[in-house]
């Protein structure tokens, strides 16, 4: 009874208000198509199918976090002063009263404690920062485990890893303009590494930092890096990841149908765009409520920057904590021929980053060429189906979780009460020997997986046979394909 | 929900759904509440907590209530299924692409002479137009191994006092710097108490510790950091960015950790007025390693 109140009072509201509104909407959509079109195009848009799993949301809360980061940033941008010109605090922060520090760093205090609203802004920007990072690097582990980055995508992997290392590089940049303790220290280290090249690392420390370290060029050059260079360029490139995203269309997860000629799942109007919408709320909600109540970066506690301080338990951000564990780490070699010396920085420090990104961008042909699966594919593989491909990744999370937990080393001796050279042995040891057992249980988990599935025809791999539904789990109930070999490792 | 077939392959009339309104109803209400709740704290005093608060309530109200709502009244029941088409182009369109693109490249191919001159000047200006980058900063030059420290400089406090030669107690440390250039990062400085006898000299600086006190570079020879933490019993000195350790007791050899090499050593005197000061630069260029750091043509004198 109560529905058909409701039902009845919304369609006498809606008849009511549609003669007024229906034909203003439909003559602005009309100006605009008899000048640009897109009606056609349009349509063929809200038609768009999207496949509906909760991973394909990573790359989506990456998306809106970044859009958090944008126009958080643009608020910030209106009460942070760049530069490095002395001043004398005389704020609400009484610590700090009658201390001289750089406009950058009292810019920041004032924005914290007398601005109303500023601090929480500027937390929502951390954590969003911090969240964006661990969506792009959840969703990198998503692409790598459904082997989402074989042909056609390995251009938009490429593309994906680059806005991963802008990322980051942005994240660093940000955190090293408020000129505190923490950040100077943290600066003081990346122009160590910078200058560690070979006979390049002085010229580009130098052009970078205006000069030797710290001078007073980097702080302003940061800020334009930050929230001009890097955001354009990752906004431009976001831009053509979606737009191929939009040509491939997104793979889907086999079941429901699922081929590689097709995609299975929801309409972008209005299911999907509502879903999405929603979900940027969302994030952008979560994003809020750590602004509102969980501190982040503290600077007034860390002080303003001075070259000859430095604080125990220094850590930066939990992104840049495996560079940081790798020069923890590294054993204190260096190359001398003669006086041509390759320091020690260079090895823990460039080349170990430099590793890194060079195999994750080349890894879909590294795996083409292992596999030599150079088919287009738009049916995931499910991790337990390419045991080996799931063990290098599990392999690798490890070694980068070791390396993490390195660059706590001290917080870690601390907190536990241990030897801090103790522990630098044990994870010396274990950088190798826990990514080794890491990749074999999860190699022999995938295969007990496997087993317990019982045999099953790869969609992918046989065109005939796609109208037989993937288990969803394990469902030992599935009747056995009868000529099903396991799926094709790589 | 509205009468009009907004979602295509939407169940019909008849099986839709007409209750379970309330939860995306009650989200957007709370959409309205936090929104108005954020302005109210605003204006009174703006709490960071409270403007948090509502904001999570307002824009968590949208998202439950467009989540809440395309889940329960705009999900079909059986999903949508669209053909992918092809990415590759055809071999016709291609053999259209080749064939109208020859028409161009035909007439590159003709003047070879012109086709390469052309790239030639695009890739001379590209190369000028780097060069603008260079005034960035200047060449790293002397001051990149040379600090401020000169024969008969005066040890100073970072607020600029000197310091008397009486006035470092046994396993004291202060950090100092040139008299002129307190606060110089290059040149910043541990002037350590030494414990009388413990010490031992590297060879031709015995007489750089004058009234047992010893100097060394506080930059670490890793990545940088201030050695800030000096444990007096063991005489290391640990740098608390990455555990390196160096033995004072050694001339600040690294004993443990990342760093390769000691912590330069300052050489020191005592002035008439029984003021601490420098006899001279670092025993080597202070600070991380460069490739040619220790190239000797530009080492400050005193290099071992």
């Amino acid at each position: 009874m109560s529905a058909t109140r409701v039902r009845g009072r919304r369609a006498s509201s809606s008849k009511a208000a549609a003669p007024a509104k229906k034909p203003r909407l439909s003559r602005l959509g009309r100006w605009i198509d008899s000048r640009v079109g897109g009606a056609r195009i349009g349509r063929g848009f809200l038609h768009k199918v999207f496949p509906n799993h909760w991973s394909f949301l990573l790359g989506e809360v990456a998306l809106y976090s970044f859009i958090v980061l944008v126009v958080t940033g643009i608020y910030l941008t209106l009460f942070f002063d760049a530069n490095t010109d002395p001043a004398v605090y005389d704020g609400s922060y009484a610590p700090l009263h009658g201390q001289t520090m750089s406009s950058a760093y009292k810019s920041t205090i004032e924005l914290s404690f007398d601005v109303k609203a500023g601090l929480l802004v500027r937390q929502i920007h951390h954590w969003a920062a911090l969240i964006f990072l661990g969506a792009i690097v959840v969703h990198l582990m998503r692409v790598f485990f459904t082997g989402a980055f074989r042909r056609p995508r390995e251009v938009n992997w490429v593309i994906g890893c680059t806005l991963f290392l802008l990322a980051l590089v942005n994240g660093f940049a940000g955190y090293s303009l408020l000129d505190d303790q923490l950040s100077g220290t943290g600066l003081r280290i990346a122009y160590s590494v910078m200058i560690a090249v070979p006979v390049a690392g002085p010229f580009l420390a130098s052009v970078v930092f205006g000069g030797n370290f710290p001078g007073t060029d980097i702080i302003p050059r940061l800020f334009v890096i930050h929230i001009l260079v890097v955001p354009v360029a990752i906004a431009v490139i976001v831009s053509v990841h979606l737009a191929i995203l939009v040509k491939h269309k997104h793979a889907h997860f086999p079941g429901n149908g699922a081929r590689d000629d097709n995609v299975v799942g929801e309409r972008l109007w209005p299911t999907y765009t509502f879903k999405a919408a929603g979900l940027l709320f969302l994030v952008a909600a979560v994003e809020g409520l750590l602004g509102g109540i969980a501190q982040i970066n503290p600077i007034w506690l860390y002080g303003p920057f001075r070259a000859e301080n430095v604080s125990s338990a220094s850590q930066p951000d939990w992104y840049m904590g495996w560079l940081e564990g790798g020069l923890r780490l590294f054993p204190n070699w260096e190359t001398r021929i003669g006086w041509f010396t390759i320091p020690n920085q260079f090895y823990s420090g460039v080349l170990l980053g430099g590793i890194t990104f060079t195999l994750m961008f080349a890894w879909p042909w590294i795996e083409a060429r292992i596999s030599g699966d150079r088919d287009e594919h738009h049916v995931l593989d499910r991790p337990r189906d390419k045991p080996r491909r799931t063990a290098t990744g599990v392999g690798a999370l490890a070694f980068f979780t070791v390396l993490g937990f390195a660059g706590s080393d001290d917080v870690l001796a601390v907190a536990f009460g241990l030897s801090v050279n103790a522990l630098v042995w044990t994870f010396r040891v274990a950088i190798f020997v826990v990514p080794a057992i890491a990749a074999l249980t999860a190699y022999r988990i995938c295969q007990e997986l496997q087993r317990r599935d019982g045999p099953v025809v790869d969609p992918a791999a046989d065109d005939v046979s796609t109208d037989v539904d993937e288990p969803d789990d394990d469902d030992l109930g599935q009747e056995p394909a009868p000529t099903g070999a396991i799926s094709r490792s790589p | 929900m509205s009468p009009s077939p907004r979602a295509p392959g939407h169940p019909a009339g008849g099986t839709r759904r007409t209750g379970g309104e309330g939860l995306p109803a009650v989200a957007f209400v709370l959409g309205i509440v936090g929104a108005v709740a954020f302005v109210a704290v605003y204006v009174t005093g703006a709490n960071t907590q409270l403007l948090g608060v509502s904001l999570c309530i307002t824009m968590g109200g949208i998202g439950v209530g467009m989540v809440a709502w395309a889940k329960r009244f705009m999900t079909p029941p059986h999903p949508e299924v669209e053909a992918r088409g092809r990415i590759e182009s055809t071999e016709e369109e291609i053999q259209a692409f080749h064939d109208d693109f020859n028409v161009g490249e035909y007439e590159l191919q003709r003047r070879g002479l012109l086709t390469k001159l052309m790239f030639g000047a695009i890739a001379a200006m590209g190369l000028a137009a780097i060069v603008p980058f260079v005034s960035l900063g200047p060449a790293p030059g002397a001051d990149f191994k040379r600090t401020k420290w000169r024969n008969g400089k005066r040890l100073v406090t970072g607020d600029g006092q000197p310091v008397k030669a009486d006035a470092v107690n046994t396993d004291g440390v202060i950090t100092v710097f040139p008299e002129g250039d307190a606060g110089d990062e290059f040149a910043q400085t541990l002037l350590i108490g030494l414990q009388p006898g413990r010490f031992t000299p590297v060879a031709g600086r015995e007489a750089w510790t004058p009234n047992n006190l010893g100097a060394f570079s506080k930059i670490c020879t890793h990545v940088g950091c201030p050695v800030g933490l000096y444990e007096a019993a063991s005489g290391q000195l640990l740098c608390p960015c990455h555990q390196s350790t160096f033995d004072v007791y050694r001339a600040c050899e690294p004993v443990f950790g990342p760093a390769s090499t000691p912590l330069p050593q300052l050489p020191l005197g005592i002035d008439g007025e029984g003021y601490v000061i420098a006899l001279g630069d670092f025993s080597s260029p202070p600070g991380p390693g460069f490739w040619d750091q220790r190239r000797p043509d530009t080492a400050p004198e005193g290099e071992r």
